[in-house]
């Protein structure tokens, strides 16, 4: 009966986690069709922020919460401007040139923080279910994916900036004929998305730590969610989500976490070959 | 029969685009498609090539069940396809472009004299070393029907040959269509009535997915229902 | 196939490309040698990446991992078997390992795009299975895979009928020869029909496949030879280090390759070649000076090929070029 509650709560666990991972790049990605390469510098810029302000004395999640998608928000809209802006419509290009931030990101930390792993314990102490002791701290995990979840759709649904980033999606070019600044909204997004990135990256320091090349550890899980998902940021990734998280979880139960992994990329291949354009193409159209 | 579709659709999240068309070409018969924006043609044109499934009916192609083929399956039957939007191989030469062409169903040096040849069909031959992409837009029209007749085939499928040209370059095509006629089976969308009337025997109107009426085209333009349906079009002068 | 043959551009590019390649030795000190047999053995990776990618149009990001397949293939096969069948296992696993990955990917005719970051995907989970194999149940025969340690004393090539492996100096000719038997394979491929349709299916695939062309078809067999001919590469960088490790699927070293083709020229014929052993001469040049961080300068060059010079330096070189002898010809007359 606890085995069955403990491994229920990991699969829910790794819905979640593959769903915070995945989001902002998500964002990304499917308003504005820009793969982001740089996406797990995002998340591990979030770490390095987060920790660092944490050992600078500041609250823990005012950290988690404010600094670190602030600083993430503020490096992707400066790489919005600088580069991706320049390159709007040539995916191929847009991928090349974000990889390239990628590694120069991965060379300024090293360079700047050094190759030691930075660490802050989680905190919520941990619940007993039967002779099994879990986290307090994965239950969180599991609260702030949903949350995060209904915060991107009530922006996306409810406010004007979202109307306009919807409109855009659409099509820019009609969208700018209503006066819609298509320039201001893209640079909007991708601080959106780099913000929620920066969030996610929080999340997962205390229980992974932060490297230099953190990133590298959860991209591969990111972009495998983000395809398979297809176009529609949150309904496609929360369903990728769920289906791949519940694969990952149920392998890496019976295995280890790198065939986990394995199986994971191997059902995303299988599910691009019966949709290649990712679940949402396929079953719904509009949405989000 | 050279085409024959039986109850044939094709339903956009709910939207039937074709509704039951039961389609017939015999050999040797040119067949012009006419229809309003949205009558379903273009989508039925989609059909027959492979482009696209349908929803529910059949599809045979010179005498094979063409319902669930790849584009280059309906291809390799001995059909020659033109896209509505020019659909060239844009850094290749003129030449380079009829070449691939012919060499579908050419061996070796015969393909090189077949892509010559038509070089001189289409009137290209002073610009065979330049890319397409140079071209006018009449020109890679021209090239594109040039490979698309170049492989000889049986039955030819053409979407809007005649689109975005002067006056004078529908004309010429027309005039090279008719020339290279020969006693192959033809369908051709088209919206330049112009160019309709001055190669067409019979037409078949769509409306709503489905066909309205299959006739003659003096006898489609007197018909009341096919103006109906133009509403508003100005059907009957040149250009819609 | 026969002109290309024949064709003086052809022949320039053998002559010359033979005769650099037969006379470094003359000049070089052993340890250069030593370098330049492993610029050799990048310039073909660069060269079957250009192959997939610029010739094939197929977005390969993680060409690179089929390298680190074909070493790893190598290794083991040669610590069990010996080095010749080391070197076809080699070419067989990469080549094997594409054709599923590419039969799933262009018969289910995935996006380009998307395939591109599945491929980098591919490469960052075997990345982390390979470090993952520490332990000694991943073993192979003789073969341990040893994790984030690698494989240490990969057997050298010998030829079957040679007492002795190969030396350093034979190492250099087998290794500059087959960059060189690349490039004018590849050169004498765009030429001949199969490589036309191969470069009509990039250039335009639904014309392609209108007329009877099968694009799904003639992808798969680019991205097989490409895989193989990266997998080969690998086997000479295991054979030549005596090592093969796991930084052969990372994202860093997946980014040199495609950095090579993109600063040399994607699509040209010796861009790449250009591309791969300036580039890593320069991070050699900075590991040692260490004025910089190599992944800060990649990603600076990233960026700046990607938005200063979009078609690579070769064809912005033949421009100046063009531009100064036009320059000349009017100050002549």
């Amino acid at each position: 009966m606890d085995i069955i509650a403990l491994s229920g709560i990991n699969i829910v666990y790794a819905v979640a986690s593959l769903f915070l991972l995945a989001a902002g790049l998500s964002i990304i990605f499917g308003m504005m069709g820009v793969i982001n390469l740089a996406h797990g510098e995002f998340l591990m810029l979030g770490g390095f922020a987060f920790v660092l302000s944490v050992n600078a004395g500041i609250d823990f999640w005012i950290s988690m919460f404010i600094v670190a998608p602030l600083v993430v928000m503020f490096i992707g809209m400066v790489m919005e401007r600088l580069i991706v802006r320049h390159l709007y419509g040539r995916t191929v290009e847009t991928i090349l040139a974000t990889w390239g931030v990628s590694l120069f990101l991965i060379g300024v930390t090293s360079v700047t923080l050094g190759y030691q792993q930075l660490g802050v314990s989680a905190p919520l102490g941990s619940v007993e279910i039967g002779d099994y002791r879990i986290g307090g701290y994965t239950f969180f995990i599991i609260g702030l994916a949903f949350a995060v979840l209904a915060f991107l759709y009530a922006i996306l649904r409810w406010s004007s900036f979202g109307l306009k980033a919807r409109g855009t999606m659409q099509s820019a070019s009609t969208a700018a004929t209503l006066g819609v600044n298509v320039g201001y909204v893209y640079s909007a997004t991708f601080g959106l998305g780099a913000a929620i990135s920066g969030l996610a990256g929080a999340a997962f320091a205390p229980i992974a730590g932060v490297t230099p090349v953190s990133g590298l550890t959860y991209i591969g899980k990111a972009f495998i969610t983000v395809i398979a998902g297809g176009p529609l940021p949150l309904i496609g990734t929360s369903t990728a989500s769920l289906l791949l998280g519940f694969i990952n979880a149920a392998v890496t139960a019976i295995s280890t976490p790198v065939l986990g992994e394995i199986a994971l990329l191997a059902a995303a291949i299988l599910l691009l070959r019966l949709l290649p354009a990712g679940i949402t193409r396929r079953f719904f159209r509009g949405g989000l | 029969m050279i085409v024959e579709t039986s109850d044939l659709w094709r339903t956009f999240g709910g939207v039937a685009a074709v509704a039951g068309v039961n389609f017939r070409l015999e050999p040797g018969e040119l067949r012009c498609l006419i229809g309003s924006n949205g009558a379903g043609k273009s989508t039925f044109f989609k059909l027959l090539t492979g482009q696209l499934r349908p929803s529910k009916g059949h599809i045979s192609i010179l005498g094979r069940q063409t319902t669930t083929s790849q584009p280059f399956e309906i291809s390799r039957l001995g059909v020659g396809i033109k896209t509505q939007v020019p659909n060239l191989f844009e850094g290749l030469s003129v030449r380079e472009n009829l070449h691939l062409a012919a060499r579908r169903t050419h061996a070796g040096k015969a393909a090189r004299l077949a892509a010559e040849a038509m070089l001189e069909d289409i009137e290209l031959a002073d610009r065979a070393g330049v890319p397409v992409r140079e071209l006018s837009h009449g020109q890679r029209q021209w090239v594109e029907l040039g490979m698309v007749l170049v492989s000889e085939p049986k039955l030819v499928l053409l979407d809007e040959p005649a689109a975005g040209m002067t006056q004078a370059e529908v004309e010429r095509t027309a005039m090279l269509l008719q020339r290279m006629r020969k006693d192959r089976a033809f369908i051709i969308v088209e919206h330049d009535m112009h160019f309709v009337r001055n190669i067409a025997e019979r037409v078949t109107v769509f409306h709503r997915g489905r066909i309205l009426v299959e006739d003659t085209m003096e006898a489609v333009t007197s018909n009341a229902e096919v103006r109906n349906a133009y509403l508003g079009q100005k059907f009957g002068k040149d250009h819609d | 196939m026969k002109t290309e043959l024949t064709s003086p551009a052809f022949i320039a590019a053998l002559v010359i490309g033979g005769a650099i390649v037969f006379a470094a030795p003359l000049f070089l000190e052993t340890y250069d040698l030593f370098n330049f047999t492993v610029f050799a053995i990048m310039a073909m990776l660069a060269i079957s990446l250009n192959f997939v990618w610029g010739i094939g149009g197929i977005l390969s990001l993680g060409q690179a991992l089929f390298f680190g397949l074909g070493g790893y293939a190598y290794a083991i096969t040669a610590i069990n078997l010996g080095s010749g069948w080391g070197l076809l296992a080699a070419i067989a696993v990469p080549c094997l390992f594409a054709l599923i990955v590419g039969y799933v990917a262009f018969y289910g005719r995935i996006s380009d795009v998307y395939f591109g970051v599945v491929s980098l995907t591919i490469s960052l989970i075997l990345y982390n299975f390979v470090n993952s194999t520490s332990d000694a149940f991943y073993t192979i025969g003789a073969a341990r895979l040893g994790g984030y340690n690698g494989i240490p004393s990969v057997p050298p090539i010998q030829a079957p009928w040679a007492a002795q492996p190969l030396g350093f100096e034979a190492m250099y000719m087998l290794c500059a020869l087959t960059a060189l038997v690349f490039y004018l394979g590849v050169r004498l491929f765009v030429r001949a029909p199969f490589g036309r349709v191969i470069v009509a299916v990039r250039e335009n695939d639904l014309r392609a496949e209108l007329l009877g062309y099968d694009p799904r078809y003639h992808r798969l067999v680019v991205f097989a030879i490409g895989a193989a001919m990266s997998g080969l590469a690998g086997a000479f960088f295991a054979a030549w280090g005596a090592f093969i490790g796991p930084e052969t699927f990372s994202v860093s070293f997946a980014a040199q390759a495609i950095i090579w083709v993109l600063f040399g020229g994607l699509g040209t014929l010796i861009g790449p070649v250009v591309g791969a052993l300036s580039v890593s001469w320069f991070t050699t040049w900075l590991g040692e000076v260490r004025l910089l961080d190599p992944n800060i300068a990649l990603g600076l060059l990233f960026i700046i090929s990607v938005l200063l010079v979009p078609n690579g330096m070769v064809p912005a070189l033949r421009r100046v070029l063009e531009r100064l002898r036009i320059v000349k010809q009017r100050a002549d007359t």
